[in-house]
């Protein structure tokens, strides 16, 4: 595939058949690990995320505690397979500082001063990368949190925005992704309309800006719309045994 | 793995307040406007071994930057073009929170928000840094060195940066006919192609008070700061929230045009002295 | 502000999920939120309404320790004055020896595993939940201190109070028709103690954990009556 010459928007249509403000097929899934406190799967189109989380408890090593609040541990892993060339499983300097982002975007919503001298430990791994997988970490991570039973002010709910070829696109994809001119990932607590994680990777005007930050949104709503109703899903789906 | 960290606490309440209660006012302890950045001041070509240099003072915070042009290979999908390497080191000269080690979260996030500002914006023109097309290129090393910390260590390091690559000189060299090159240094050559200058501006939020660039006291109270990568055309080349808090969106507009203008400012003066100082 | 409440009575509610605003009181504060005048659920749970107040039982979720509390703890250290418990909760649990033994310690003489070592499970109470977070826990009182028989259950702590029931009736029909002696702690472990027979046994443990898994569905009382009814006549226990 070349860089030159390719176009990823015709006639209005983007090169996976998807309209300019269109999420990819969403879906989640909470419980899916039977050890952990809280587990959730997320896929955006072919993006994969599992997220665990273990906690609130006394972590094996006790000096990074602190006395009024839990600490939240946060790690986003990559599987080696995940990507097109193998990727190693060592940490990468991307994945340290999605590490740090993702937790930052999960930080303002758990209520962590109800649980002082305790730690709430997030794994991610993202099983198949075809872009956006921070912002579906975050969503993954932020079910696997309230599947733990962990109080929370709201549900966190990310998407990213692209410009490629010119437009503004919900939800990129890895495709658009490398040949799209910016990459902005949003998440939000959307009860209470905050920004949680903002990015951006590329180059906005001021207008495009705002356009963009439009667009997640309502990628955000729909996306908040789903989790909420995939954390009820497991309770309605229990069926009473005769 | 990341974890929630141990400096963000233990802030006598006594400090907060005050500080709280004068922002309410429209002031800050240090005597800056809520939207006044610290005086800047750059030594350019600080380090007489470096291709590039510069020292940057914002108010007491120093950051050295040093800029290294190295012959390198290409990446295959980018045959014809330099490459751009950019890392950021908290000196345990700076604080007395930064241990010796390999950079930790905060400064690999430092370093990539300031690559990322270069890159995205093409701030280098690395189609020109091809000496053998798709054998031999330019590499640029930055390598940005917190020597004093005293906040906004980004927008520091994104001043050291411009400066550095403003006085970068690529060094003369020889192609062979056996196809070695040779690196002359004893003179310098012709300047690095810059097509634009970027800079970062940060805006950090306490409470619901914004104020542009955070010192150290301030720095400890925030709840979070978004980081705006500004171009000098006026666009926006980058973002990066971070810290543990949230914005709210009827604040992004404020912080955009804060960002916007005050960008703009830096990008001038850094251009002024960098030129004035020959 | 006008008191308004915007969730049914035992309506499942996520978190950030708006309960009500004006004037309410909350009535389970580790669930229940507000912010500028507005209520909302912090967890995945069942609003809890009554009159002006406003919660939501949790579905999910972990044991934390309050003083007071019965809870059934496993003894995974011994230390030279104290054990270390397991109760299910983010912190372990400390058991003084004196509290246990009623008397000082002769560390001349006698050794802490001598009384309780490690696998062994205790009745206690919370004493104390110190702003260390050190828990402590005692075993005065009648009924409490080492078990040496019975079955152990364990369950999600968020449901012990659906197996207690309102005003304990759910605990008290699985005891009139096992015969068993139950013992429900708070940290989401269950004994079950001197039952008739063994169907009796396995009867109640089957009951609890389908109560566990179907916590939130109403009708949840008369569904496990007539289950335990259907298991007995199933194993032919009401033929004698």
């Amino acid at each position: 595939m070349g860089k030159v010459g390719m176009k990823l928007i015709e006639s209005g249509l983007r090169h996976d058949g998807r309209k300019l403000d269109e999420l990819r097929p969403i879906s989640m899934s909470v419980g899916v690990l039977k050890n952990a406190n809280g587990s959730a799967l997320v896929e955006y189109g072919r993006t994969k995320v599992i997220a665990a989380v273990y906690g609130p408890r006394e972590p094996q090593t006790r000096y990074m505690l602190l006395p009024n609040r839990a600490v939240i541990r946060c790690r986003y892993h990559m599987a080696s397979f995940s990507t097109h060339d193998r990727k190693s499983p060592t940490l990468s300097r991307r994945e340290i500082e999605l590490s740090k982002v993702v937790r930052e975007a999960l930080e303002p919503v758990v209520l962590s001063e109800l649980y002082p001298r305790t730690s709430i430990d997030i794994f991610i791994e993202v099983i198949n990368a075809d872009g956006g997988t921070r912002t579906a970490s975050v969503t993954a991570a932020s079910l696997a949190l309230a599947d733990a039973g962990i109080p929370m002010k709201d549900l966190v709910a990310g998407v990213a925005v692209g410009k490629v070829d010119g437009f503004l696109v919900l939800d990129v994809d890895e495709l658009e992704d490398m040949y799209g001119e910016a990459d902005m990932p949003v998440a939000m607590a959307p009860s209470l309309r905050q920004i949680t994680l903002l990015q951006l990777n590329g180059v906005l005007t001021p207008d495009e800006f705002t356009q963009a930050f439009e667009l997640a949104k309502k990628g955000i709503e729909a996306i908040y719309s789903v989790e909420r109703e995939t954390l009820k899903k497991k309770y309605l789906d229990v069926k009473v045994e005769d | 793995m990341s974890t929630t960290p141990s400096s963000e606490f233990f802030i006598p309440k006594l400090k907060t307040d005050i500080i709280i209660s004068m922002l309410g006012k429209g002031l800050r302890p240090n005597g800056r406007k809520v939207d006044e950045i610290r005086p800047v001041t750059i030594i350019k070509d600080y380090i007489p071994n470096a291709d590039g240099s510069a020292l940057v003072k914002l108010g007491n915070t120093q950051v050295l930057v040093g800029v290294k042009l190295e012959i390198g290979t290409p990446f295959s999908d980018t045959p014809n073009e330099g490459n751009l390497m950019v890392n950021a080191e908290f000196m345990p000269t700076a604080s007395p929170v930064f241990e010796p080690g390999p950079p930790d979260e905060n400064a690999i996030e430092l370093s990539r928000v300031i690559d990322r500002g270069i890159r995205e914006s093409k701030a280098i023109d690395l189609s020109k840094l091809a000496i053998i097309s798709g054998r031999k290129v330019w590499n640029i090393w930055v390598d940005i060195y917190v020597l004093d910390h005293d906040g906004n260590l980004i927008d520091a390091s994104s001043i050291g940066t411009l400066a550095a690559l403003m006085s970068t000189k690529l060094p003369n060299i020889e192609v062979k006919d056996s196809g070695e090159i040779v690196i002359d240094k004893s003179n310098k050559g012709e300047p690095l192609p810059l097509s634009k200058a970027v800079a970062a501006v940060t805006i950090g939020k306490i409470g619901n008070y914004l104020i542009v660039d955070p010192d150290i006291e301030e720095e400890s109270l925030l709840d979070s700061r978004l980081t705006v990568i500004v171009d000098e055309d006026g666009s926006i080349a980058g973002l990066q929230k971070s810290g543990a808090g949230y914005l709210i969106e009827e604040e992004l507009p404020t912080i955009i045009n804060i960002a916007l203008s005050k960008g703009k400012e830096v990008i001038n003066t850094v251009r002024n002295i960098v030129k004035g100082s020959k | 502000m006008e008191a308004s409440i915007h969730v049914q009575n035992r309506e499942l509610v996520t978190p950030g999920q708006i309960l009500g605003s004006g004037k309410l009181t909350i009535s389970t504060p580790t669930t229940v939120y507000s912010v500028g005048g507005k209520y909302y659920s912090a967890v995945v749970g069942l609003a809890d309404v009554e009159g002006e107040k406003i919660g939501v039982i949790p579905l999910e979720g972990f044991y934390y320790p309050k003083v007071g509390d019965l809870v059934i703890g496993v003894v995974t250290s011994v230390g030279t004055n104290s054990w270390e418990i397991d109760i299910k909760a983010p912190y372990h649990a400390v058991l003084y020896a004196s509290d246990f033994l009623n008397r000082p310690l002769n560390p001349a003489r006698e050794s802490l595993s001598d009384y309780l070592d490690i696998g062994d499970v205790i009745v206690a109470k919370v004493e104390n939940v110190g702003r260390g977070r050190v828990t402590t826990l005692t075993v005065k009182g009648k009924g409490f201190g080492k078990v040496s028989k019975g079955s152990l259950v364990e369950i999600d702590s968020a449901k012990i109070p659906r197996v207690i029931g309102k005003k304990g009736s759910m605990l008290q029909l699985l005891m009139n028709e096992s015969k068993c002696e139950i013992t429900v702690a708070q940290n989401g472990r269950i004994l079950v103690n001197n039952c008739p027979n063994k169907d009796s046994e396995e009867v109640v443990i089957m009951a609890i954990k389908k109560i566990e898994k179907e916590a939130h569905i109403p009708g949840l009382t008369d569904r496990i009556k007539d289950f335990i009814i259907k298991e007995k006549v199933r194993r032919g226990m009401f033929s004698g």
